[in-house]
């Protein structure tokens, strides 16, 4: 494999808020982490984890008020894009760094046609004129796979389905060759076939056009197939963050040894129950005083209800965010004696 | 392992040939019918008492039709449906009640299958009412018991279900399934708006349950490595007709239909290095419409291995041996 140049984005303790009537949401609490030129990013966690306010923040996509990006740095190509201008962050927006989203219906204008929202792109950023904007519409759908571009181009959202409506907002985002790609669960409403399809489209274009990805999923068999790096996060914090064969591995954070054990296998004759994680993620207007985790983890000692582990690494490019060695739990019992779960929330 | 047996009792669900076609209609004053979508057209399957039954497929193939239809939600356009000895197709009025109290349903959405302005012992109470099953006070007793059953707190009984999380609202839809004791209960993608960590929760309490109980699942899913968990058989649908229906391993290991190896090939396992290795039968194109499908066999159009008489003639429904069954020419 290619060993890393440099770094496309670095982002240093981001941390997001969002002040609603019922008090502050602690949405991402200190997340950084690293990409660098061509590689892919797997961000996974469950809803409300911060996975997508992260990468808004970075975006600046946020709503403010009632969002706040309470600190951090997010360095593009050595540029913050939380300092400059927001007539800077629309030349980096799209053209620099593309986004897609989950639902392709609701990203896309519902009563212009394709064309138009293709060639839009292309005339705002790159000032084409109209003739070569559609020209390279047309190019661009081919490459997306969608069939007899040409026509598609007069058609409305509509008439297409949710596959080929994601083609083209794939289309869309790689209309200025965009340096980076972040996805955001963009075949989360999709069929595993169609699933598929996007997935392969996704990975040779990334290839070819030599493209860093942001993949943001809740499904680890996703990560698996398509990642280089993956960041686990739990409740506004990352809690493990490694290279994706270790992670799979030799998962070493709680959560991520629970969520890959919550997970049957398509692959795997069944041979016992679920693992299935107590309770439910925390309420996030409550900051969180020790581990997040704790009150669902298994291995939780009296450390993790005072004190917030900071993410540490453990072996080289793989770090955790946990007091307790999992490959050797019983090392910390003589210290604090393991507690017996305490199911929260009242399920169970 | 249970082995293939010929089971003495009469399966408790019999669907023979079971269609279900949806009118399309134009005009306003003058309405008329200028064609069907064809959701369920055709399909056939029996469910043995205890056992849970997968019915999987892409979206539009007319797996939760066949669900509802089945409970008799919707009226059938043709074919045979009998739950437990009666036929759902003709019973009406108290019959058709005594039936409804054995077989349930526990819908995909718990956001939009609660109703919001109802208490959750309202909610679990109903079917109990329905059904003029005890008095009140023994109702509220029995709600309580139910709820703890399902793992909630029964002093939550007066709350209502905007207070609840998602897996938890999909525990309240579980237990007010289970209020009238019923004997088989259809399960309408229960887990697919819940997260990973909780589906496993679901998963395992709907196990539970079924064993306490003795219960018989249909279980409605897209996501084929939880029914590979849950399911004892499994039938793949595709376009409205069923195209191959096994055990659970034999279908899994051993995939026979195109269809079926395509869908499995393309559900994503947790495991790089295996993911590196795998080949994906990647399907080109979309499902067509259930308006007008295809001639022939359905999925001949996006088949990687059709041939002519796939496009003229239907392939006939064929043991593959151990009640392994498909529905294919070239296999």
């Amino acid at each position: 494999m290619m060993m890393a140049q440099q770094n496309i984005l670095e982002v240093h303790n981001l941390r997001t808020r969002f002040h609603t009537p019922e008090g502050t949401v602690h949405a991402v609490n200190g997340v950084s982490f690293e990409l660098r030129e061509g590689g892919t990013l797997a961000v996974v966690g469950e809803s409300g984890c911060g996975k997508s306010v992260t990468m808004m923040s970075i975006l600046r996509l946020i709503p403010i008020p009632p969002g706040e990006i309470a600190g951090g740095e997010a360095i593009y190509r050595g540029v913050d894009l939380l300092k400059i201008t927001e007539g800077e962050m629309e030349a980096v927006r799209g053209k620099e760094i593309a986004m897609i989203f989950q639902d392709p219906m609701t990203s896309l204008n519902p009563v212009l046609t394709i064309g138009r929202q293709i060639t839009e792109t292309l005339r705002t950023h790159l000032s084409m004129d109209k003739a070569a904007a559609k020209q390279r519409a047309i190019e661009l759908l081919e490459q997306v796979g969608i069939p007899d571009p040409a026509r598609r181009l007069n058609d409305y959202p509509h008439q297409f389905s949710g596959g080929m409506r994601q083609r083209v907002m794939i289309a869309i985002a790689l209309a200025c060759a965009p340096s980076l790609l972040i996805a955001d669960e963009p075949t989360t409403a999709l069929d595993v076939t169609i699933q598929a399809q996007i997935i392969e489209l996704v990975k040779l274009l990334r290839d070819t056009l030599s493209m860093a990805v942001i993949w943001i999923t809740h499904d680890l068999g996703v990560v698996a197939g398509m990642a280089e790096q993956v960041i686990v996060m739990y409740a506004g914090f990352i809690v493990e963050k490694s290279g994706v064969d270790d992670l799979y591995e030799k998962p070493r954070h709680p959560y991520t040894l629970s969520l890959l054990a919550a997970l049957p296998r398509v692959d795997r004759s069944r041979n016992d129950r679920l693992k299935s994680i107590p309770g439910a993620p925390p309420n996030l207007l409550v900051e969180p005083h020790g581990c997040p985790f704790a009150p669902r983890c298994e291995y939780a000692i009296e450390r993790c209800q005072a004190e917030n582990p900071s993410l540490a690494q453990i072996a080289p490019g793989h770090s955790i965010a946990c007091w307790v060695d999992v490959t050797h739990p019983g090392a910390h019992a003589e210290f604090a004696p393991q507690k017996p779960m305490d199911p929260a929330g009242g399920s169970r | 392992m249970i082995q293939e047996q010929e089971p003495l009792d009469p399966p408790l669900v019999m669907v023979k040939n079971l269609k279900k076609h949806f009118p399309i209609t134009r005009g306003v004053l003058i309405q008329h019918q200028v064609g069907n979508v064809r959701a369920v057209d055709g399909i056939s399957f029996d469910i043995q008492r205890g056992e849970t039954f997968g019915l999987v497929g892409e979206s539009g193939c007319g797996k939760t039709t066949a669900g509802r239809t089945l409970l008799a939600l919707y009226p059938v356009t043709s074919g045979q449906i009998s739950i437990d000895g009666q036929d759902m197709t003709t019973i009406h009025g108290t019959e058709m009640l005594a039936i409804r109290r054995k077989a349930q349903m526990i819908f995909q959405d718990p956001y939009a299958s609660l109703n919001p302005r109802w208490t959750v012992n309202a909610i679990i109470s109903e079917p109990m009412r329905v059904h003029h099953l005890f008095n009140e006070k023994e109702r509220l007793e029995r709600a309580k018991e139910l709820l703890n059953l399902v793992g909630l707190n029964p002093r939550l009984i007066n709350r209502f279900p905007h207070e609840f999380s998602g897996g938890q609202r999909q525990r309240i839809g579980v237990a007010r399934a289970l209020a009238s004791n019923p004997l088989f209960i259809v399960c309408d993608e229960p887990i697919s708006a819940l997260d990973v960590s909780i589906q496993a929760q679901v998963v395992n309490l709907l196990e539970d349950l079924q064993d306490k109980f003795d219960l018989t699942y249909l279980f409605v899913a897209h996501d084929l490595s939880m029914v590979r968990h849950i399911c004892d058989r499994v039938a793949v649908m595709y376009l409205g007709i069923i195209v191959e229906m096994a055990r659970r391993d034999e279908l899994y290991d051993n995939p026979l239909h195109p269809y079926t190896r395509a869908l499995l090939s393309a559900v994503p396992i947790p495991d790089p290095q295996k993911e590196r290795l795998r080949r994906r039968v990647i399907l080109t194109g979309d499902v067509p419409s259930p308006i007008d499908p295809p001639s022939g066999c359905r999925f001949h159009p996006r088949c990687p291995i059709a041939t002519e008489r796939c496009k003229n003639e239907v392939p006939e429904w064929r043991d593959a041996g151990g009640g392994h069954q498909l529905a294919c020419h070239n296999v």
